[in-house]
C-alpha cells in the first residue's frame, strides 16, 4: 500500500486552474481586496493551458466605432441563437479594458502612426502573443497575496448542501494529496480536449489544436457536484492547418485567403460564413469528391511570406517548419484545411457550466470563467479575462466575509481511492489504452472525425452502453506514480464528459449546427428546439433541462 | 509531435522540466533532462524557448509531414533567433523582434 502524505490548507478563495482566466482573476482579487487567494495549478503557470505557445490576435475586441451589441448580435448569429446576452454583453463590455491591462503588463499590440490600434475584420487587433502567458504568470508571482501550487492536480471539489467549500488533489511531482478549504472557489480549468479519436493518431497524437492537457476536469467535478451544464452539444470543430492543426485566422483574415476546394473553386460562399458551415463546407466538399480543400494563399505577395512566417513563429511554429520543410513559401502554395477532432470548449461554442450574470454557478460559492464556462461562446482571450474579472469581483462583494468550513470525509474517501490506484496493479488495462477505446468509440458512434461529424440516435445509443462499460475498466486502473496517475483522472474526466455530451447530443432532436450537432435522425432545424439544453448529474443519472433563451439584462439562478 | 534533447549540450537546469504543460520532461539519473512520454507532446515548443543552452530541438513527426529538420531558438536583447536545421545540411534563421507586433 502506497502512503500518500497529507497537506491541509485554508485560504480566501480557490482559483483551480491557472491559466488565462485563473490568473487574470488571481490579479483582479488582489488589487481589490485584501483576501488571500492560492491558485492550484496542474502544470506550471507560466506556460499552462492554452496559452503555452502563444496566441495570433486579439479575437474578441471592440474596434473602432462598434459597440458591444454589434459582437453580441454577431455571436448570437453564428451560434445560431443558442447564446446567453448578458454573458455576451457583460463580457464584450470588458474586451477592451482588459486588454489595456495586458498591454501595460507588457504584451504589445500593433499600432498605426496615430498610436491607434491596428484592426484585423471588425471584431480583432493584431499583437504579438507569443510571451502572453508568462507576462500575465509574471504580473501573478508578483502579487503577495497569490500563492501559486504548481504540479497540484484538482480532482474533486468539496461540496456540502450544494455549497462550494473547496477541493482535493494531489501532486503530481511528489508523494502529497491537498485538500484545501475556502470561502469561494472560481473553476477556471479550460475546456476538454482528447475525447475524440484525434486528426494524427499516430506518433503526433497530441498535435492537435486545443491543448492536450485541457481535460476537463472543471466540467467533470461540476457535474460530479450536480453543477448544471449547458450546450454541450454544441461542439467545437475547427477549422485549421491539414497535420499542423495550426490556426488560420491570420492566413483567412490576415491576408484574406479564401477558402477552395482542388478544383480551385470558390466554396466557401456557397455553404455559408459562420464557423460551423466553414467546417460543414469542406466536409461536404471532400464527400463530394472535392477535396482536397485549401485556404488560398498562392495568390498573395511574396513580399507577405516573411510575416507570415513570422507571424506563426510567435503562436504555432509548427506551421512556419512545414512550410520551410517544405521548400516553398506561402505565396508559393495553398494551405490544406481539414476540420479537427471535436472539442467541448466554452470559449469558441457555448457549452459549459450554467451561470448567472455574475459567473455563479448553480453550486453556491462556486463561480466559472473562461473556457469551462457556458453560454458565451466567442469569448476567446479577452472573454477569459473579463469573466475571471467578473467573478472575482463578485466574490469580494459576496463572499469576503463568509466563513471557511471544513468537511473531511471527502479528503478521506479521496485519499483512500488514490491510494488504491497507487498500490492497485492492472496488467491488461492502461489510462492510455482506454482513452483510445473512448476516442475510437466516440468518433465512430458520437460523431467524429470518420463519419464526417454526423451520427444517428442508434449510434448514440451504441456510443453511451460502450462509454458505460469503458467507466467501469477506468474504475480500476492502477498506477506507478501520481504523475501517472493524473493520466487515470484525465481520462475518468474525459469519459464523464463523453457521458454527458452523448446525453445532450441525444437530447437537441434537431440540426442547429452542421457538423457541430449534425444528426441525420433529424437534420433540419426545429424551432422547437430554439433554447438551451441543459443538465444536471443526480442520484447517479444525467437530468435533461430544456430552458427558454434568457431575455433579461441580468440573470439569476432560481431553481 | 515532438522533441529532442541533446545530452551533450543539456547542462540540467531543468528550466524545461519545470515549464512544460504537459510535465513530460524528466531529469535522468545522469543529471540531464530526457523527455519520459514523447508522444504526450502538444508541441507547443515552450521547453525549446525555455531552455537557454540551445539543447532542445523541435521536429515533426513523419506522420504530419516531417523530413528531418528541426528547430530551436536563440536570443540576442529583444530578438528570437529560430535557427532551422533542413534536412538537407542547409541553415535558416529567422528573427523575430519581440517588441514587434504580428503583421497579419
Ligand atoms: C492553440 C490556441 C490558439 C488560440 N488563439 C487565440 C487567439 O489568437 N486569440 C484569442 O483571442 N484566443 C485564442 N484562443 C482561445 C483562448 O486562448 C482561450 O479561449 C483562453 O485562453 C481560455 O482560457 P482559460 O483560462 O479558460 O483556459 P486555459 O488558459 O487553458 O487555462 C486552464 C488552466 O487550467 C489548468 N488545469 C486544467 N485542469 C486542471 C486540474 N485538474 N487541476 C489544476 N489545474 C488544471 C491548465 O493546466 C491550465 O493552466 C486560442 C486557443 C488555443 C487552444
Ligand atoms: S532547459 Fe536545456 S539545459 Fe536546462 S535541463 Fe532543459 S534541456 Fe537541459
Ligand atoms: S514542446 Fe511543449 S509539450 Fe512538448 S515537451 Fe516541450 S513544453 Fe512539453
Amino acid at each position: 500500500m502506497t502512503r500518500l502524505k497529507t497537506q491541509k490548507l485554508m485560504t480566501d478563495v480557490l482559483i483551480v486552474g491557472g491559466g488565462t482566466a485563473g490568473c487574470y482573476a488571481a490579479l483582479t482579487i488582489a488589487r481589490h481586496s485584501k483576501l488571500k487567494v492560492t491558485i492550484a495549478e496542474k502544470a506550471n503557470i507560466k506556460r499552462s493551458g492554452c496559452l503555452a505557445a502563444g496566441v495570433n490576435a486579439i479575437n474578441a475586441y471592440i474596434v473602432d466605432g462598434k459597440t458591444p451589441d454589434f459582437y453580441a448580435d454577431y455571436a448570437t448569429k453564428d451560434a445560431n441563437g443558442i447564446v446567453r446576452r448578458d454573458l455576451l454583453l457583460s463580457a464584450a463590455k470588458l474586451f477592451n479594458s482588459t486588454t489595456a491591462e495586458l498591454e501595460k503588463l507588457g504584451l504589445v499590440i500593433l499600432k498605426d502612426e496615430n498610436g491607434k490600434y491596428v484592426s484585423r475584420g471588425n471584431r480583432n487587433i493584431k499583437i504579438n502573443g507569443e510571451n502572453i502567458k508568462p507576462i500575465l504568470a509574471k504580473a501573478v508571482k508578483a502579487e503577495e497575496n497569490i500563492s501559486i501550487i504548481n504540479n497540484l492536480n484538482i480532482t474533486d471539489l468539496i461540496v456540502k448542501n450544494n455549497r462550494a467549500l473547496g477541493a482535493v488533489g494531489f501532486k503530481t511531482d511528489e508523494n502529497t494529496a491537498y485538500e484545501i478549504y475556502a470561502k469561494a472557489v472560481l473553476i477556471a480549468t479550460g475546456g476538454a480536449s482528447g475525447l475524440y479519436k484525434p486528426n494524427n493518431p499516430g506518433f503526433s497524437r497530441h498535435k492537435m489544436w486545443y491543448p492536450p492537457f485541457n481535460t476537463g476536469a472543471g466540467y467533470a467535478m461540476g457535474i460530479r457536484s450536480g453543477a448544471e451544464m449547458t450546450s454541450f452539444e454544441m461542439r467545437f470543430i475547427a477549422l485549421r492547418c491539414k497535420d499542423t492543426i495550426a490556426p488560420t485566422g491570420t492566413i483567412a483574415q490576415g491576408v484574406g485567403a479564401k477558402q477552395v476546394n482542388s478544383k480551385g473553386d470558390v466554396y466557401e460562399t456557397k455553404y455559408g460564413l459562420t464557423t460551423s458551415e466553414r467546417v460543414y463546407g469542406t466536409v461536404e466538399e471532400n464527400r463530394l469528391g472535392n477535396g482536397p480543400c485549401y485556404l488560398r494563399t498562392s495568390v498573395i505577395d511574396k513580399s507577405k511570406d516573411n510575416d507570415l512566417l513570422k507571424a506563426y513563429l510567435n503562436m504555432a511554429p509548427s506551421q512556419t517548419l512545414k512550410w520551410i520543410e517544405s521548400g516553398k513559401n506561402p505565396s508559393e502554395q495553398d494551405v490544406e484545411i481539414s476540420g479537427t477532432e471535436p472539442y467541448i470548449v466554452g470559449g469558441h461554442t457555448a457549452s459549459g457550466y450554467w451561470v448567472n450574470t455574475n459567473r455563479e454557478t448553480t453550486i453556491n460559492g462556486l463561480y466559472a470563467a473562461g473556457d469551462v464556462a457556458g453560454g458565451c461562446p466567442q469569448k476567446y482571450v479577452t472573454g477569459a479575462f473579463a469573466e475571471g474579472e467578473i467573478a472575482a469581483l463578485d466574490i469580494i462583494r459576496k463572499y469576503a466575509d463568509a466563513e471557511i468550513e471544513t468537511y473531511e470525509e471527502v479528503f478521506e474517501s479521496k485519499l483512500g481511492e488514490y491510494e488504491k490506484i497507487l498500490g492497485g496493479s492492472n496488467e491488461k488495462f492502461t489510462a492510455q489504452s482506454l482513452e483510445e477505446a473512448m476516442q475510437k468509440v466516440m468518433d465512430e458512434y458520437a460523431g467524429g472525425i470518420s463519419t464526417g461529424y454526423s451520427f444517428n440516435e442508434k449510434q448514440l445509443d451504441l456510443a453511451d452502453e460502450k462509454i458505460d462499460k469503458l467507466i467501469t475498466l477506468a474504475d480500476q486502473l492502477s498506477a506507478e506514480d501520481t504523475y501517472e496517475m493524473m493520466y487515470v483522472y484525465e481520462l475518468r474526466e474525459r469519459l464523464v464528459v463523453c457521458k454527458v455530451l452523448i446525453a445532450h447530443l441525444r437530447a437537441r432532436k434537431e440540426t442547429r449546427w452542421h457538423t457541430f450537432n449534425e444528426n441525420l435522425d433529424y437534420p433540419d432545424t426545429d424551432p422547437n428546439y430554439f433554447g438551451y439544453v441543459n443538465s444536471k448529474y443526480e442520484n447517479g443519472k444525467i437530468d435533461i433541462i430544456f430552458r427558454d433563451i434568457v431575455q433579461e439584462a441580468e440573470y439569476e439562478h432560481k431553481n | 509531435m515532438s522533441i529532442r534533447i541533446d545530452k551533450q549540450k543539456c547542462v540540467g537546469c531543468f528550466q524545461c522540466t519545470a515549464v512544460c504543460p504537459g510535465s513530460l520532461i524528466r531529469k535522468s539519473d545522469t543529471g540531464k533532462a530526457y523527455i519520459k512520454y514523447p508522444e504526450n507532446c502538444w508541441g507547443c515548443v515552450s521547453c525549446v524557448k525555455e531552455c537557454r543552452f540551445g539543447a532542445i530541438d523541435f521536429f515533426l513527426g513523419a506522420d504530419i509531414g516531417g523530413v528531418g529538420s528541426t528547430m530551436n531558438v536563440s536570443y540576442e536583447g529583444d530578438i528570437i533567433h529560430w535557427n532551422i536545421h533542413k534536412y538537407d545540411g542547409t541553415q535558416i534563421t529567422i528573427d523575430v523582434n519581440s517588441k514587434d507586433s504580428n503583421q497579419y
